[in-house]
């Protein structure tokens, strides 16, 4: 039931470009592209119980790694791609070196940090980054020569790689790795007496998570052939989180539901509300007083009560 | 005494807390296959001393072997490695998961599929059906599936007991495993203890002297972070200074 349902959505995510405008389709783009970055984070957060308000890092360090590697150093689009998401792995795992030294509020404090320093070095490093004015001008992969210039080819291109990042998180989660992190979530002092060594594991974690983060920094980049120092923001790792958490955190489908719901919003009220930073604001405080584990699990709770079930 | 090597052997151990002694110049020898109870009145820190043995506090000086290598400033990953087991006096279990993902994760612990982020944990056949294995001799095989926040506290003391059983460690420490428990309940909870083989050495904590003094060959009375009296049960129940802790206030 729940493939069938799985398969049909897919289907029609496949078909969208065919009946819808561009407008739609780029905004279906974008929200494939937040969903990575948001299911990204989910590993740390709904996972692992590390709540990153930093994760903008890893989106925009491979963002303008790729663009320094394309326009500076003169690398194919592919290479700078693999380039970059090397890079940014190794810069996660000196991240994670700091950032685990703690969890919960500290945590979240040196994640804060780190990507603030990120930020500032992107304001103030104008040789490198072109500073307030951004880079512009960069290009798209043309995978197997084909052009992803026309919003459908790249929507076809994001959403590939949208389900490659399902795919394989869901594995994630639900392998033996994965468990054990859930485990160091619940109950870390009784996992390291059971063996496991606890931060190891959330150090994995925290660069795989890394990874698929900067996976979505390069389709961010591409689809917007521009980055700028906005990109590693507070408020760009807080949109994150908030589609996690309004989603549903530890929640495959969560992060998706969240991530749409965000750019939905902004797309539709920052068009006909001036103030719409606060409508935003309000929607996402409605959702955690009406569904405070997320709108996935609140509606499967509120369906399954409705249905008579037990769980 | 004997030429074999110690299962645990505890040197002038010292545990401060601030200034408060919790643990005081204590020795201890536990030697393979042995069953030592250890009692004391409440606060006496019995779990200060486990706690120590497993690495989730270090002491403040002394020394802790495990078969006769030395563990004192190891991390507790690394002592479960070596075949060091041990559950809890308060229950420390997975609440959301079911009884036999609890278990399961227990064998995860000290096998190298756990690092494994390619492939579902449920693929692991082998591991599963060990951990049903071991979760239908301490009576829970059919309740396997259940959520351990749906099962009653009984049998949350006997998915403790089987995430340790499991690990087949070489030392067991159980921290009041009867405790909260009805007498029938003991009564099961002893039997399986019993039943454990003797190529695990046990420790077992009680504060409460009667209740599993007959699963103890040998008995510590720790009182005040110190060892008052060590050795064999019946001469430590007969012991004066064990009546003074007991009754003496
Ligand atoms: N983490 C800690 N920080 C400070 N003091 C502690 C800590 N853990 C234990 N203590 C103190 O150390 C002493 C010994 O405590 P411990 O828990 O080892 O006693 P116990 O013998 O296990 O008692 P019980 O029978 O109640 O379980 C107590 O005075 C306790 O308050
Ligand atoms: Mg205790």
């Amino acid at each position: 039931m729940k493939q069938i349902s799985g398969a049909i959505f897919l289907a029609l995510l496949c078909v969208f470009p065919l009946f819808a405008g561009d407008f739609y389709i780029n905004l279906a783009s974008q929200i494939l592209i937040a969903a990575i970055f948001a299911m990204s984070l989910n590993l740390l957060v709904g996972y692992g119980g590390l709540t990153s308000l930093g994760h903008a890092s890893f989106l925009g360090f491979a963002a303008y790694a790729s663009a320094w590697f394309t326009t500076q150093m003169g690398l194919g689009v592919g290479t700078a791609a693999v380039a970059s998401i090397v890079a940014t792995m190794v810069m996660a795992g000196l991240f994670g070196m700091i950032a685990l030294r703690a969890t919960g509020l500290g945590f979240l404090m040196i994640t804060l940090a780190l990507s603030q320093v990120l930020w500032g070095l992107a304001y103030r490093w104008v040789a490198v980054t072109n500073g307030d004015n951004g880079m512009s001008g960069l290009a798209r992969p043309a995978p197997f020569g084909i052009s992803l210039d026309s919003g459908a080819n790249y929507y076809w291109f994001t959403l590939v790689v949208f389900v490659v990042a399902y795919w394989l998180m869901a594995i994630f989660v639900s392998s033996a790795f994965g468990s054990a992190l859930r485990g160091t979530r619940d109950q870390a002092r009784r996992m390291s007496a059971l063996g496991h060594e606890v931060w190891m594991i959330r150090w994995i974690t925290f660069i795989y998570a890394g990874f698929w983060g900067a996976v979505s920094g390069l389709l961010y980049v591409y689809y917007t052939k521009y980055i700028h120092p906005s990109s590693l923001s507070i408020t760009a790792s807080a949109e994150g989180l908030l589609s996690v958490i309004a989603g549903g955190s530890g929640t495959l489908g969560g992060p998706l539901v969240g991530s749409a719901l965000l750019i939905i919003l902004k797309n539709y009220a920052s068009a006909y509300v001036e103030r719409w930073n606060m409508l935003l604001g309000f929607v996402f405080l409605f959702i955690v007083l009406v569904l405070p584990e997320g709108i996935v699990p609140g509606l499967k709770r509120i369906f399954s009560r409705r249905q008579g079930g037990q769980s | 005494m004997s030429a074999t090597i110690a299962a645990l052997e505890i040197i002038n151990l010292n545990k401060f807390f601030g200034g408060l002694p919790a643990t005081q110049n204590v020795n201890l020898q536990v030697m393979p296959g042995e069953r030592r109870l250890i009692i004391g009145p409440n606060g006496a820190g019995k779990t200060t001393l486990f706690n120590q043995i497993t690495g989730d506090f270090l002491p403040s000086s002394g020394q802790i072997k495990l078969f006769g290598s030395d563990i004192t400033r190891m991390k507790p990953h690394e002592r479960a490695h070596l075949g060091l087991s041990r559950t809890y006096q308060i229950i420390t279990l997975f609440s959301k998961d079911t009884l036999v993902h609890n278990v399961t994760l227990g064998l995860l612990g000290l096998s190298p599929a756990r690092w494994n982020l390619f492939k579902p944990l449920d693929h692991y056949q082998e591991m599963e059906v060990e951990a049903r294995r071991v979760l239908g001799l301490v009576g829970l095989g059919s309740m396997a599936d259940r959520l351990v926040s749906e099962i009653a506290y009984g049998q949350k003391r006997r998915v403790e007991i089987a995430m340790a059983m499991a690990q087949k460690p070489k030392l067991l420490l159980l921290d009041e495993p009867l405790a909260g428990l009805s007498a029938e309940e003991r009564t099961t909870i002893k039997e399986l203890i019993a039943a454990i083989p003797k190529e695990t050495t046990l420790v077992m904590i009680e504060h409460d002297m009667d209740t599993a003094l007959d699963l103890a060959e040998t008995v510590t009375l720790l009182h005040y972070g110190k060892v008052i009296v060590d050795g064999q049960r019946d001469a430590v129940i007969a012991d004066e200074k064990t009546r003074e802790v007991y009754l003496g206030h």
